[in-house]
């Protein structure tokens, strides 16, 4: 996915809802409003785990 | 967007509170939904160990990690429940996670104690395996707490989970579960350990954002025997209220709370103890011994 995005956008894009997924950018959590920018190592993860 | 407490960057909006957070004022939320979780329901005392059930995910570790951190004499139990890698890589977390902290773990594997895990357990009993599991898990929750003198079991239960078992349990009409579903339940018998839930205030997502702040390392997936288990679809379809209500779940589940006694008249203590293990039963035999019979047979 192409930057600079704001993190909301991206998991709008993936139709992931927020209340069940994370945006991590490196090792940080970022809000929804936070500007990722193209090289970011971003990391999406769902809050759903374990057994 | 800032924090709403120091003005810093905020890492983590939360819009049922219709607030945002840095990391550290965000952890001091967690510690104070959780503080309220422990005093309202009078779930532990601060001298008294507890056992956390530690699975390796991110809400039994995170719960390790809170009480540890409000002082408490917390004490992890894992068990390897025998599902191939998942349980090892399960097992290898909560062992970092103990050995980094200097903490003190109780470990039991199905293999060892069955020579057979919970796939094989739930195949040879034609049980749902997250039927199987719990009955497991409960039966050595309690057995494990009363053989190493602990009155006082938590299991990292998050709001959602208990917003989903609620809808669940209205969806189905099951009213001696309605009845039961607390976030904390007394000693049955006076003999067997009390189970506490204290991060029934605190969402999943929540949970998730302070293993990430927190630094906390857990199994990120899901077990894979619990695919397409009804549960994920209550969560997804509270998620979607949330998402256009904030603050859905925990309305349902505390309003529940609420008016739970004024729903149900106090319970009647139906339970004795097992015929062959001892432990509380609602019949003469258990559900656990019920399970080891048709696994011997």
């Amino acid at each position: 996915m192409k930057g600079p995005r704001k993190a909301a956008l991206i998991l709008k894009e993936l139709n992931l809802p927020r209340e069940a997924y994370l945006v991590i950018c490196g090792e940080e959590l970022v809000t929804e409003d936070a500007l990722l920018p193209d090289d970011a190592d971003v990391e999406i993860r769902p809050v759903i785990s374990g057994g | 967007m800032k924090c709403r407490r120091c003005k810093k960057p905020a890492v983590i909006k939360l819009p049922r509170h219709n607030t945002a957070y840095c990391g550290f004022c965000f952890q001091f939320y967690v510690y104070e939904q959780v503080r309220r979780a422990l005093s309202e329901h009078k779930m532990l005392q601060k001298k008294e160990p507890v056992l956390v059930a530690v699975s390796g995910g991110k809400d039994s570790l995170a719960l390790w990690d809170i009480l540890t951190k409000l002082g408490y004499h917390a004490v992890g139990l894992h068990l390897n429940l025998g599902i191939g890698s998942y349980s090892e890589t399960s097992q290898s977390k909560v062992e970092a996670f103990a050995r980094t902290r200097n903490l003190e773990l109780i470990t039991h594997a199905y293999q060892e104690a069955y020579g057979l895990g919970i796939v094989e357990i739930a195949r040879e009993t034609a049980r749902p395996a997250c039927s199987a599991c719990g009955t497991m898990k409960r039966y050595h929750f309690n057995r494990i707490a009363r053989e190493k003198g602990f009155a006082v079991v938590a299991t990292g239960h998050n709001l959602d989970d208990e917003a989903s078992r609620l809808l669940g349990n209205v969806l189905q009409w099951q009213e001696s579960y309605l009845q039961k579903q607390s976030p904390a339940l007394a000693a049955e018998d006076g003999k067997w350990a009390r189970k506490v839930r204290p991060l029934y205030r605190l969402t999943e997502r929540e949970i998730a954002a302070y293993t990430v702040i927190s630094r906390i390392d857990y199994i990120i997936e899901e077990c894979p025997m619990s695919k397409g288990a009804k549960m994920f679809l209550y969560k997804e379809m509270l998620n979607q209220l949330e998402e256009t209500s904030p603050g859905t779940k925990h309305q349902f589940y505390l309003g529940y709370l609420q008016k739970k006694e004024q729903i149900f008249s106090p319970q009647e203590k139906d339970k004795q103890c097992c015929k062959v293990c001892g432990q509380p039963t609602r019949g003469t035999i258990c559900s656990y011994c019920r399970l080891m019979e048709r696994v011997a047979t």
